[in-house]
C-alpha cells in the first residue's frame, strides 16, 4: 500500500514538475525535506525518550494493571457476550489499558492474544469468518483511545506552535465522540442482530 | 475558549506527577524504570526513522512539483460540501491507511499554515482521535487467518469519520 502511494508522490511529483517547470524547486525540497526528517527524529528522540520513561514507570509500578482492572466492568458492558472469567477479557482489558496511555508496543501483543481467544469461540461456523465479538473489538479499539497525543504535542511544537499542549483537551474530548460512536455502532449491531433473529 | 486551553496545560505535567507519586508509593524503582523506557523510546524513534524520511521527502516533493495542491483543488468541491478545507481531505485519506505518511501531510500542513492555525489545529485533534484502520484490521485477522472481516470496516470507518467531523466542530468552537 505504501510502496504504491509512495511511487505515486515521488514519480508523480517529478513528472508533474517537469510541466510545470518546477524542477529546481523538486531539487531543493529533495535536500530540505531529508535533513528536515533527521531533525524531527533527534528532536523526537528526547520527547517519545521521557515519554516512553514515564510509560515504563506507570507499567512497572502495575499502574497499567490497576487501570485494566478498573476497566472489566466496561468491558464486560461492551462485550457481554464473552463469558465472565474468561482469559479474552483480561487481554481485552491489557489491550484497551495500552491504548489510553498510548503505548503501541504493549497495547499489541495483548491484542493479538486477545483475538486468539475469541476465535477459540468463533461462532460463526467457518473459522475464516470474524465473528460478531471481533468486530466489536476491533471497532472499539480503531475508534482510538489514545488520551495524551504526545507526539502530536511534539511535532506541534517542533513546527513553532505557541502553545502545543493545546490540542490535549480538544483531542480528548474529540477521542471520546470517536469511542461513543464506535460504542453506538456495536451496540447497533447487536439490536440488529437480535431483532432479525427474532424474525425466523 | 480559555478552559480548553487550561485543562489541557495541566494534563500533561498531572499525569506525569500521578505515575511517579503512584511509583513511588509501590514502592518501584522510578528512576530505574524511566531509564529502560527512554532507551525503549529510542527504539521506537530509530525503527520510523527510514520511514519519516522517506515519507517527509516524497510529501515534500509532492508539494513542490505543485502536485500537492493541484490534488487539493480538485477536491476542493468535496470539502465546501461537507464545510471542511480541502487540504484535510487527503490527511484523512492517507490516515486510515498509514499513520507515518498521514504525519508527513500534517507536517506539511504545519509548514504551510502554521500549527496554531484553524486547519493546523484541526489536523493535529484529528491525527489524535483516529487510527490507522486498514493497518490494525490487517494486523489484527491476520494473525488468526481470518478473511471475511464481515462489519468491522464499516464500523471501524464511521468511528474515524465521527473523529473527524468532531475534530472540525470543536476547532470551530475554540478558534
Amino acid at each position: 500500500m505504501l510502496n504504491i502511494l509512495w511511487i505515486v508522490m515521488m514519480a508523480g511529483g517529478i513528472i508533474f514538475a517537469s510541466f510545470q517547470g518546477t524542477m529546481g524547486a523538486v531539487t531543493e525540497t529533495f535536500i530540505d525535506s531529508s535533513t528536515e526528517a533527521v531533525n524531527l527524529c533527534i528532536f523526537m528522540l528526547g520527547v517519545i525518550g521521557v515519554w516512553n520513561g514515564m510509560m515504563e514507570i506507570a507499567v512497572d509500578s502495575g499502574l497499567m494493571e490497576k487501570i485494566a482492572f478498573y476497566m472489566s466492568p466496561l468491558i464486560h458492558w461492551l462485550f457481554p457476550d464473552i463469558p465472565k472469567g474468561h482469559k479474552a477479557n483480561e487481554y481485552i482489558a491489557a489491550n484497551m489499558a495500552a491504548n489510553i496511555l498510548g503505548l503501541g508496543w504493549a497495547a499489541t501483543p495483548a491484542g493479538l492474544k486477545a483475538m486468539k481467544e475469541l476465535q477459540s469461540m468463533n461462532d460463526v461456523g467457518h473459522k475464516e469468518c470474524a465473528s460478531d465479538m471481533m468486530c466489536s473489538f476491533l471497532v472499539i479499539n480503531i475508534s482510538s483511545l489514545q488520551l495524551i497525543p504526545i507526539n502530536m504535542i511534539a511535532y506541534r511544537s517542533q513546527y513553532g506552535s505557541v502553545n502545543p499542549a493545546a490540542v490535549v483537551f480538544p483531542a480528548i474530548c474529540a477521542t471520546l465522540i470517536s469511542t461513543l460512536a464506535g460504542i453506538l455502532f456495536i451496540k447497533g449491531m447487536r439490536i440488529i442482530k437480535r431483532k432479525s433473529r427474532r424474525k425466523y | 475558549m480559555k478552559a480548553f486551553l487550561y485543562f489541557s496545560d495541566f494534563i500533561v505535567p498531572f499525569t506525569m506527577f500521578y505515575i511517579i507519586i503512584y511509583g513511588f508509593f509501590q514502592k518501584t524503582d522510578v528512576y530505574e524504570s524511566f531509564l529502560k523506557g527512554v532507551q525503549e523510546g529510542f527504539h521506537i524513534v530509530i525503527k520510523i526513522a527510514p520511514t519519516m524520511i522517506a515519507l517527509l521527502v516524497s510529501v515534500g516533493i509532492f508539494r513542490a512539483s505543485g502536485a500537492l495542491s493541484a490534488v487539493s483543488s480538485l477536491l476542493e468541491p468535496f470539502g465546501g460540501l461537507l464545510h471542511i478545507p480541502a487540504e484535510l481531505i487527503p490527511v484523512f485519506i492517507v490516515r486510515i491507511f498509514s499513520s507515518s505518511a498521514a504525519v508527513s501531510f500534517v507536517l506539511d500542513i504545519f509548514k504551510e499554515f502554521g500549527p496554531d492555525s484553524s486547519i493546523g489545529m484541526m489536523v493535529s485533534i484529528m491525527m489524535s482521535c483516529t487510527e490507522t484502520v486498514i493497518y490494525t484490521i490487517t494486523i489484527y485477522y491476520m494473525s488468526i487467518q481470518i478473511k471475511k472481516t464481515r462489519w468491522t470496516l464499516p464500523g471501524a470507518l464511521f468511528t474515524t469519520i465521527a473523529g473527524a467531523v468532531a475534530s472540525v466542530i470543536i476547532t470551530n468552537i475554540i478558534i
